[in-house]
């Protein structure tokens, strides 16, 4: 029961984190303040409801001999979400690169600096 | 000579026990057929490409188990850090306009090897509103939600990675493995 609890409190976090995030991706300006929102909202939500599922599995968790199997399906999930970990920045910051390279223009702020745009000025 | 030998050895070994486990725990078979099986073709692996996963061969099993301890505690601390970038975007996307200034800062950092840089970017593009576009030699150009966020840029990230390698003999390699 218990189990339960802690598992559905988990997702609906990662859901929370996942609507956040598309909420982010609708309503922010620019490409890459979009990036921000579908890079990191995705990444914390997907741990959060994998975590979920993984802890939900211990429900009917008996003894160490008789339910090992269930402890090799936590792995996997822990599995996909270390792979999550490395690989969701990984692609949004190839996304961003990509972006700049295109000469896709970000929006800055009044007063704040574009510190890459005086660095490399974009070739013609 | 005789003691480099052995080092190779030795990390065909761990290489080998690695690809093991990970045969094990996505096979989920532990009769003879699936067994042999999985130690032909991880030994198949082992032997053609056991290079690809460490580096550098000269740290001793001691140094490596350091650094894995220290890169687990990286890993909780990052997760929380994660965790506080999140709430801190639900704020700004659901909040006003007035909450956002989008910025692009240089950023300098110390760290000398790939990998270290790859940790580095990766961990900033995590943490609270700020995505790592281009890294050209030292410099790492960050784009920033917010003032914020530019404000968590404060070398605490650099110094917890140096920390993880601060005993690796050669700061040009580093393993691959520990993530």
């Amino acid at each position: 029961m218990i189990v339960t609890v802690i598992s559905v409190i988990l997702i609906l976090a990662g859901l929370i984190f996942f609507l956040g995030a598309a909420v982010g991706v609708i309503r922010f300006p620019d490409f890459y303040t979009r990036m921000h929102a579908a890079g990191k909202g995705d990444t914390l939500s997907s741990l959060l409801v994998l975590l979920g599922f993984a802890v939900y599995q211990l429900r009917d968790f008996e003894s160490f001999s008789e339910s090992w199997l269930i402890l090799l399906v936590i792995l996997k999930l822990i599995a996909i979400s270390a792979f999550i970990l490395i690989t969701s920045p990984t692609s949004t910051h190839a996304l961003m690169d990509a972006g700049w390279e295109d000469k896709v223009k970000p929006e800055i702020a009044k007063d704040r600096s574009n510190h890459l745009g005086e660095d490399c000025p974009k070739r013609k | 000579m005789e003691k480099g030998t052995t080092k190779i050895a030795l990390y065909r070994a761990i290489v080998f026990g690695l690809l093991m486990v990970t045969w094990v725990i996505f096979s989920g078979l532990l009769d003879g057929f699936h067994l042999t099986l999985g130690v032909i073709s991880c030994g198949l692996v082992t032997w053609m490409s056991s290079d690809l996963l460490f580096d550098d061969r000269e740290i001793g099993l001691r140094a490596r188990m350091r650094q894995a301890v220290r890169a687990t505690i990286y890993l909780f601390w990052l997760l929380w850090q994660i965790v506080l970038a999140n709430l801190h975007l639900l704020k700004i996307a659901f909040g006003s306009a007035g909450l956002r200034q989008p910025q692009i800062v240089r950023y300098k950092t110390e760290l000398k090897s790939d990998f270290e840089k790859f940790l580095l970017a990766n961990s900033i593009t995590l943490t609270p509103g700020t995505v790592t576009i281009k890294i050209l030699g030292d410099t790492f150009y960050i784009h920033a939600i917010s003032d914020f966020a530019v404000e968590g840029l404060n070398g605490e990230m650099d110094r917890r990675i140096a920390h993880i390698f601060a005993d690796s003999p050669s700061t040009g390699e580093t393993d691959t493995s520990e993530s």
